[in-house]
């Protein structure tokens, strides 16, 4: 598939461009790997006797980075070079809710180095989020290290707002052009160019996701939301696999706001049947009843849980070891030799990147999947109830009911 | 846990729902929607296509069943009138010759009759020329028997005698 393909490039070039990035990130390193560029067997025991002093550096700096890049961010940094202290990229703007809106870019934090007056307040970038400050910009910290200062509402135009609305654009566009070339050419007509990716792409969650779990009669009405949040994942998810670093799938708000809709769907169009097996299960005796309506009524909630942690959890472990692998070239440049180090982790994060893809497309599609099936079991009618109900009692109920898939 | 509900941000949350609102509204209106009818309208064309070949083909069978039926009824057709020209060749012959052979029959027998005829008429008048002719002849000879006493008298004397023998 031509996606694949693209992405794989993606990726691999993402790889590549990550490197000077880390680089640039470890001075120290760098004047090592100089060193050892030279290939003088009396500068590599120099070289080592550094390491041994500076061994909780990198990795510590390593750790930091890769939290730093699963975190959302007011700026989007492509790369920073930390001996001059230049980062590369471009502020975004701040919207903070404090007695009014409050609106100024980005950069008047210089990444958190100074304090932003806005208004007469005082603004301190900390680790992502803003604190309210004074003029000194000085923050009380906990003993967890979190500060204790009032925290505005942070509704700011961060990193992941922009790559949203970006993935949402390319969304739009990819599909306004689909539904353009059908109109176009009439429906009998096969779709040209891209559009014959996209087209069994639709067709997929069409035929393989909505129609099997919420059944012929009512899958066209929840088809919009499931089609749209299968390709905004997807894509998201195949972004955060770009050099352009970002992280929105890996974001819990965003798993949260995505597993909400589904919940939210979920029970607005739940019927009669529904309800009823959460709160009066048919089929078991009136003791069983009352001891499965707490039960149910905790399944409802653990249901879409399961799926914002599920893709939180998948996304954030990929990204952590793919920057991980990548971080290897430094972690292991003593034992490996800088080739070897090099060699060792571009096999390995090619590997992981592989999986990545797959991941990226299987998370979007558990999504939909289970999303789907959770409606279905909330729409689905249980015609058989009422003919059976008084005919044979309830003892087959409970073999005909679907089981949730654990996946 | 706890890193993850501090690290929680509203302000994501906050736009995340409003995108994807206007989103999944966008294309619905946009893209979706049209696009899932074109697919509908195709499977729909193509399903119609396939109902319409196979009626066609039902047609056809149906047609070249007719057609069969058709040349059956056409061969029996001719079959039955070429036995019925045969029959009424047979039946033409065998009157003729049945009328050819009573007219023969007729006729033979009409010629029968008028050679009967023919022969009885000839045979009258055979005998009675032969009657004149012989009493002619008897009439001559009595003539010239009786012409003298003696004779007479010996005539009569003869037919006398056989009258006694009798």
């Amino acid at each position: 598939m031509v996606f694949f393909g693209q992405s794989l490039k993606n990726s691999i070039a993402a790889m590549l461009l990550v490197l000077p990035l880390i680089s640039n990130a470890n001075p120290n390193h760098d004047a090592v790997h100089q060193h050892d560029n030279g290939h003088a067997p009396a500068l590599e025991t120099h070289g080592e006797l550094h390491d041994t002093a500076e061994a909780a550096s990198p990795k510590a700096k390593i750790n930091e980075h890769i939290s730093h890049h699963l975190q959302d961010a007011h700026e989007f940094v492509f790369f920073s070079d930390e001996e001059s202290g230049e980062h590369y990229g471009f502020s975004l703007p701040v919207i903070l809710v404090d007695n009014g809106l409050k609106v100024f870019s980005a950069s008047e934090f210089n990444h958190g180095e100074t304090v932003a007056n806005v208004d007469g307040n005082y603004y301190k970038l900390f680790h992502g989020k803003i604190y309210k400050t004074d003029a000194a910009g000085t923050l009380t910290l906990d003993e967890h290290h979190h500060p204790t200062n009032e925290k505005p509402l942070d509704i700011s135009i961060t990193k992941n707002v922009v790559s949203l609305l970006l993935t949402s654009l390319i969304i739009f566009l990819l599909f306004t052009s689909l539904a353009k070339g059908y109109k176009k050419k009439g429906a009998n007509s096969l779709p040209t160019g891209f559009n014959r990716v996209l087209e069994p792409l639709v067709l997929y969650v069409r035929d393989e996701i909505a129609r099997p779990n919420i059944g012929e009669a009512k899958y066209k009405k929840f088809m919009p939301y499931l089609l749209t949040v299968f390709f905004l994942i997807w894509i998201l998810n195949l972004l955060g696999l770009t050099p352009l670093g970002i992280n929105v799938t890996g974001n819990i708000a965003v798993t949260v706001c995505l597993a909400l809709f589904t919940f939210f769907i979920t029970q607005f169009s739940a019927n009669k049947e529904y309800w009823g097996h959460i709160f009066w299960m048919p089929g078991v005796p009136v003791p069983m009843k009352i001891v499965l309506a707490p039960i149910e009524v905790l399944g409802m909630f653990t249901k879409p849980f399961s799926l914002l942690i599920r893709l939180f959890a998948n996304i954030t472990a990929g990204h952590t070891v793919v920057m991980g692998l990548i971080a290897l070239i430094y972690v292991a440049k003593q034992q490996l030799t800088t080739g070897g180090a090099i060699g060792t982790s571009l096999a390995l994060t090619l590997f992981i990147s592989i999986i990545e893809l797959l991941v990226a497309f299987l998370q979007a599609f558990i999504f939909t999947m289970l999303s789907s099936l959770f409606i279905g079991m909330a729409v689905q009618e249980h015609e058989h109830h009422h003919d059976h109900d008084h005919a044979h009692g309830h003892d087959d109920h409970s073999v005909e009911d679907p089981e949730i898939p654990v996946i | 846990m706890d890193k993850l509900i501090n690290d929680f941000s509203y302000g994501l949350f906050f736009w995340q729902a409003i995108i994807l609102v206007i989103l999944i509204l966008l294309l619905a209106k946009f893209a979706w929607k049209p696009i899932l009818a074109s697919l509908d309208a195709r499977e729909q064309g193509i399903a119609d296509a396939i109902a319409a070949a196979e009626n066609a083909r039902k047609e056809m069978a149906a047609l070249q069943a007719d057609n069969q039926r058709i040349l059956a009824e056409a061969r029996a057709e001719r079959d039955a009138m070429m036995k019925e020209a045969r029959e009424i060749k047979e039946k033409l012959i065998a009157d003729a010759t049945a009328t050819a052979q009573a007219e023969g029959d007729k006729i033979i027998a009409q010629a029968k009759a008028t050679i009967i005829s023919e022969k009885n008429a000839a045979m009258a008048e055979l005998k009675g020329q032969v009657s004149a002719l012989s009493v002619e002849i008897a009439e001559k000879l009595l003539k010239s028997e009786l012409s003298n006493k003696e004779a007479q008298n010996n005539l009569v004397e003869k037919m006398l005698d056989d009258v006694k023998l009798n």
